[in-house]
């Protein structure tokens, strides 16, 4: 594996053996010193051209805990706000000597054309309205240690999916891995040509309710409300908000998931984080074995994958 | 005396097609017959070409005056000839805009470097901002048939129906880029299934009905000529089809890459697949073929769009729209249609001609006494669009590596040779 720039790049069996090797990570998470020399001598450098603190800062923890050498570019008081292109900014990574460039950017492709360009592995931190692959890989991993497997569960994703690079991927991982997804929200946050995506479609956020396994709630950008897209935040808590009323007729079985960061008080009420359903807190924690998993793939020595983590992981134990 | 002999090609004459010569003599067609003797005269070899009326493009962006990092009115014209043309209309958004007299006569003098005849379009407002009518009879007088605020369109309803009215005094022609601007200013590819996909955001097939909707009933209250730029979805090909079976003066361009291409294209996220309007569905594709080949259509126009290499090594969202066109279009309408020659002279050169009011010298069919503008194309010829085969300094076309049947072996623009043989004589 070269580069991981969408969940539809990967088939089952390699969404697995992510997902089976992030909980190797998990473990080695665990230990007193959780750090490995996997990718030790490695440079991984991190383009965020979006604001993102828990996305930069799980990469860095992860690449950190491989051992390799991290670089960080501050888009906004770098060379790029001094006009530089992107494809400029790229290069001058790569001769600098990375190995990797983990990118998250506004527009949808940019991680693809870095891939055409350089030599480096890519790594997909979320492209503009398109994709986030390491979300949708933590997320199944959530579930799967919760649920045993996705397999044959019911999964609601809610909220607005048109602007979400968080549904477009999980529903490729999600119904990759045998769930049934059923998207819920308003008309006007469905992308076009949702009828050929391989789920379900609701506009009632109660007709779904009892039914789930998972509730994945979606974030609800303020400028949703400007475009116009909604009536009003009160509108949306409405109908589509995870309240207290609502939560109230959640099974405990339930899974609540959120990809982050949270607005309190509109997706969801604003005590609700804290359920014993939620499992937020999983998210954010399985975030860095995913990353060490997806680094791991694509930056170790390929072939013996699973052969080394054992061995790396010992190693690593006894430093 | 300057003479030319185009000799043993295919002649499409007014009566069909014919094994004979053409004689030029000092910039016009003296003679056609077979098997002419030339003295003197230059030879050109067409055995095994068709030869018509030199091709006439609607709708070029020469990039000069003002982008020349893209396009220069010498390199653009040079792809021209090379794509058979012998006049092209350049539209008005270069740096400074064209409207007004001043402008006109500046791009007049640039022109002077062309290798065909460049017609200027004007803006249909002043800076193409949709707020004042530009000096249209002025213009006019400079020889300016055409005016259109190019890529963007005359967006408000009363502008655009009094620039009707107004026109309709003058021997010009209003043209249309038709979005409208509060469906589509966001969108950066066609809405559907692929922008869905993709995470980009979509401009509806809508967003251009709705402004062909309006300027057809426009052009009925007005009863004023319409021209609608480089149309691109079944919606659009239904009305005019409809509006000109009401005998409505509407006239409708399109361009190859919408019969050509899809959506699908932009799935790989190169920036080289962003055009304005966008590359539509496959529906939309095959009804703009089906408009062309039941020639419910004017015009097949190049939409040459040159942008610098830099500037499409972005991600789509950042990009500027647009692709060149100008060397491909006929290799890629012979290629893709299936066209008689008669429909393709019909679309390319003739038509266009009358639209843009250069049918005295330009357009079929080919007769003696016409002025020579004289396209040899070798229907068997294969060729692969590559960079280094391209003549303009910009290389966004999609069809890099495409092999194409089909290459203009000569081309002669107002009886200069430009082209012979494949190549530009300058």
């Amino acid at each position: 594996m070269k580069h991981l720039l969408q969940i539809d790049d990967l088939d089952r069996e390699g969404i697995e053996n992510l997902l089976h090797l992030a909980e190797a990570f998990a473990e080695v998470n665990r230990r007193p010193i959780p750090k490995v020399p996997a990718l030790r001598g490695k440079t991984v450098a991190m383009l965020f051209y979006e604001n993102s603190t828990r996305t930069r800062v799980s990469f860095e923890t992860a690449a950190r805990r491989l051992s390799a050498d991290t670089m960080s570019i501050a888009v906004a008081s770098s060379s790029v706000a001094k006009g530089e292109s992107l494809r400029d900014t790229a290069q001058t990574l790569e001769a600098m000597g990375v190995d990797a460039v983990v990118i998250r950017h506004h527009a949808a492709g940019a991680p693809h054309l870095l891939a055409r360009w350089l030599d480096a592995s890519i790594l997909n931190a979320g492209d503009g309205w398109h994709s986030h692959p390491t979300q949708a890989l933590l997320d199944c991993l959530t579930i799967r240690q919760r649920l045993g497997s996705l397999a044959g569960s019911q999964i609601a994703i809610v909220g607005d999916i048109k602007h979400s690079r968080v549904a477009r991927s999980n529903v490729d991982a999600f119904t990759k891995l045998g769930a049934r997804v059923t998207l819920v929200g308003p008309p006007t946050l469905m992308p076009p040509g949702v009828q050929t995506w391989p789920v379900e479609v609701s506009h009632s956020l109660d007709a779904v309710l009892g039914q789930m396994d998972v509730m994945y709630l979606l974030r609800i950008q303020q400028e949703r409300m400007t475009e116009p897209l909604l009536p009003s935040n009160r509108e949306y808590v409405r109908t589509f908000g995870l309240t207290t009323e609502r939560a109230a007729k959640l099974d405990d079985s339930v899974l609540l998931m959120h990809p982050g960061p949270m607005n309190r008080g509109i997706e969801i009420a604003g005590s609700l984080p804290e359920l014993d359903q939620s499992v937020m807190v999983d998210q954010v924690r399985n975030g860095v074995a995913v990353r060490m998993a997806v680094l791991f793939a694509l930056l170790g020595s390929g072939n013996q994958m699973d052969s080394m983590l054992p061995a790396a992981a010992t190693v690593g134990a006894q430093q | 005396m300057s003479r030319v002999l185009v000799a043993g090609g295919s002649v499409q004459l007014s009566d069909g097609a014919a094994d004979v010569d053409i004689l030029v003599e000092d910039g016009v067609i003296a003679e056609i017959g077979p098997r002419l003797t030339s003295g003197d005269a230059q030879i050109l070899d067409a055995s095994n070409c068709i030869v018509g009326p030199g091709l006439v493009d609607l709708h070029a962006h020469l990039g000069e005056p003002g982008h020349e990092d893209a396009e220069t009115i010498a390199s653009a014209t040079r792809a021209a000839v090379l794509g058979g043309y012998t006049a092209v209309v350049a539209m008005p958004d270069t740096l400074p805009i064209v409207d007004c007299a001043a402008a006109v006569r500046h791009v007049q003098a640039l022109a002077s470097t062309a290798l065909c005849q460049v017609e200027i379009a004007g803006a249909v407002t002043s800076q193409m901002a949709g707020e004042q009518l530009v000096p249209m009879a002025e213009m006019a007088e400079l020889g300016v048939k055409m005016f259109v605020d190019a890529g963007v369109g005359v967006q408000d309803d009363l502008m655009m129906r009094r620039a009707l009215e107004y026109s309709s005094s003058l021997p010009i022609r209003i043209a249309q880029h038709c979005l409208v601007k509060s469906l589509s200013a966001n969108g950066h590819m066609h809405e559907g299934e692929w922008s869905g996909r993709l995470g980009i955001p979509g401009i509806p097939a809508e967003a251009e009905e709705i402004m062909v909707m309006r300027d057809i009933a426009l052009s009925r209250l007005t009863d004023s000529a319409v021209h609608f730029q480089h149309l691109t979805t079944a919606g659009s090909m239904a009305m005019v089809a409809a509006a000109r079976a009401q005998g409505l003066p509407i006239t409708a361009e399109v361009a190859p890459a919408w019969f050509t291409l899809t959506d699908e294209a932009c799935a790989n996220f190169d920036a080289v697949t962003k055009v304005m309007p966008p590359l539509r569905s496959e529906a939309d594709r095959a009804a703009v073929e089906a408009a062309l080949h039941a020639m419910d259509l004017d015009a097949i126009v190049s939409a040459h769009t040159p942008h610098a290499p830099h500037t499409k090594d972005q991600p789509i969202q950042e990009a500027p729209e647009g692709m060149i066109g100008l060397q491909t279009a006929l290799s890629l309408t012979v290629d893709q249609l299936n066209l008689s020659w008669d429909q393709i002279f019909a679309l390319m050169s003739t038509g266009p001609a009358r639209i843009a009011g250069i049918a005295d010298h330009h357009g079929g069919p080919l007769a003696a006494g016409r002025p020579a503008n004289i396209v040899a194309f070798d229907p068997k010829a294969s060729w692969v669009v590559q960079p280094e085969t391209l003549a303009s300094l910009s290389r966004n076309t999609p069809f890099v590596d495409r092999l194409l049947t089909g290459r203009v072996r000569h081309t002669v623009a107002a009886g200069d040779v430009v082209v012979m043989n494949g190549e530009a004589t300058r």
